[in-house]
């Protein structure tokens, strides 16, 4: 497949690595913050190609991940309220809540079903006038748009009986909630390719500068990485924070323009609780009171939700790059994809997944000591 | 969940001004694309696509260049061994 292959390509790998090996003088910390990275690191084992100074952490970069626990206990509530269609990405569906996921709700014959676009949920709603259809709307900026078409949509073709559950969660706000913790330890990002591809990178100048760290906005292919690790190394070496733009054949600085104007149109900002690490100020979107006739948590309102997270789960550190997987022990015995107690073991972007199969079991250093 | 693979264009329906859609071929397989934020593309374009939306079109000569500077790093490489 064009623009695949060619950043697939063995050789190419092979030159990046030693390049990156011949700049290297000191350890270095550097996160990748999506999950889809986390997952291209792991199936390539890109960390095989770089110096022994170079520590990649995982991001917190999982929409699936992240989305508070409440709300996948209040989807869980909404998908076995009679006459309800709830529809999702299928990430979403095995994400365990409190006491149940979706899927298990499906099993019990609740009407929950899997969607490829949030588009598939607005034709599922035309075509039954009689149910009301709920989309569970996760995502980043790649995402986000894409979403708020749906309620668009909805709006322009009349339908009453569509809402969106937003849970959308922002990248900026993420990494200076990272950047700003008193265990801090990264010393350069690999920005999201996909949502700078919305977004652009104008964004992450101010935090460049503030935190004297470097940015590059990096792709997913192997031959992406091995050269946003590069451009990151380079800098570093050279005491240089700047942003760069590694992944140029689809990124530019201003990033998709009509996109962003349709999120301006639906949504804005407002704070947002992460599953694991907590409440980030301005990190997520929510519907504005123009469109709240499809806002899903005003439509149903759901109460006395208890949540109760798994004692043994360290999803939490993990996603903050805190602890790897592997040094969970539950990693592979009590949490298993088929049977995770965190998100993070369900989604292919989760890095405890990644760990899992693509076989990484060395036992590793936490990478704070003593924090 | 932030996954998006470049596909070609292979047919453009823009018979909905609001939604505008292409469809894309994704090494054999075919899909109906959401091109409503790419107003500019045409058919033989490769766009980024996500969720049934395209989110941008892919730069070939930017690509290319790419490439192009890894072969050259390769020269490199070899001129030093």
């Amino acid at each position: 497949m064009k623009y695949l292959d060619e950043f697939r390509d063995g050789k190419a790998a092979r030159k990046l690595s030693a390049e990156i090996k011949s700049f290297v003088t000191k350890s270095w910390q550097i996160m990748e913050i999506c999950g889809g990275q986390t997952h291209s690191i792991l199936k390539y084992s890109i960390e095989e190609f770089l110096p022994e100074e170079i520590t990649l952490i995982h991001g917190p970069g999982c929409p699936v991940c992240v989305t508070p626990l409440e709300l996948i206990d209040k989807a869980i509530a909404i998908s076995q309220q009679q006459d309800v269609i709830f529809t999702s990405f299928g990430d979403m569906l095995r994400v365990p809540g409190s006491k149940h996921d979706l899927l298990s709700i499906k099993a019990k014959g609740g009407n929950v079903k899997m969607v490829y676009s949030p588009l598939d949920a607005v034709k599922i709603a035309e075509n039954n006038p009689e149910k009301n259809v709920v989309f569970f709307a996760v995502g980043f900026e790649t995402t986000a748009p894409a979403n708020a078409m749906s309620v668009i949509e909805a709006k322009r073709r009349r339908i009453k009986n569509y809402s969106i559950l937003c849970s959308h969660v922002l990248v900026p706000p993420a990494i200076e909630a990272l950047l700003s913790s008193k265990n801090n330890n990264i010393q350069g990002f690999l920005a999201a390719g996909h949502v700078c591809t919305v977004m652009g990178y104008h964004e992450y100048f101010p935090l460049s500068e503030k935190y004297n760290v470097p940015i590059v906005v990096t792709g997913f292919e192997p031959i992406d990485i091995l050269q946003g690790i590069l451009l990151t190394v380079k800098q570093l070496e050279d005491g240089k924070f700047e942003v760069q733009n590694q992944y140029s054949r689809v990124v530019t600085k201003e990033g998709n323009i009509a996109a962003q104007k349709l999120l301006e149109e639906v949504f804005e900002r407002t704070d947002r609780k992460w599953r694991g690490i907590g409440n980030i100020p301005s990190s997520g979107f929510k519907l504005i009171d123009e469109y709240s006739d499809y806002d899903a948590e005003k439509i149903f309102k759901v109460k006395n939700i208890e949540t109760e997270e798994s004692l043994l789960c360290i999803a939490g550190e993990v996603l903050q790059g805190i602890k790897k997987p592997i040094e969970c022990s539950a990693f592979g015995k009590e949490c298993t994809p088929e049977r995770p107690l965190g998100a993070p073991m369900v989604s292919t972007e989760g890095a405890c997944a990644a760990y899992f199969h693509y076989g990484k079991v060395k036992k590793e250093k936490s990478i704070i000591a003593n924090p | 969940m932030c996954l998006a693979v470049p596909g070609k264009v292979v047919s453009i329906d823009e018979s909905n001004p609001e939604l505008k859609m292409a469809k894309v071929n994704f090494s054999g397989v075919s899909k109906e694309v959401c091109i409503q934020w790419l107003p500019d593309v045409k058919i033989g374009d490769y766009v980024l696509v996500h969720v049934g939306f395209a989110l941008n079109k892919v730069d070939e000569k930017d690509a290319e260049e790419t490439l192009r500077i890894l072969r050259e790093m390769g020269d490199i490489e070899e001129e030093n061994s």
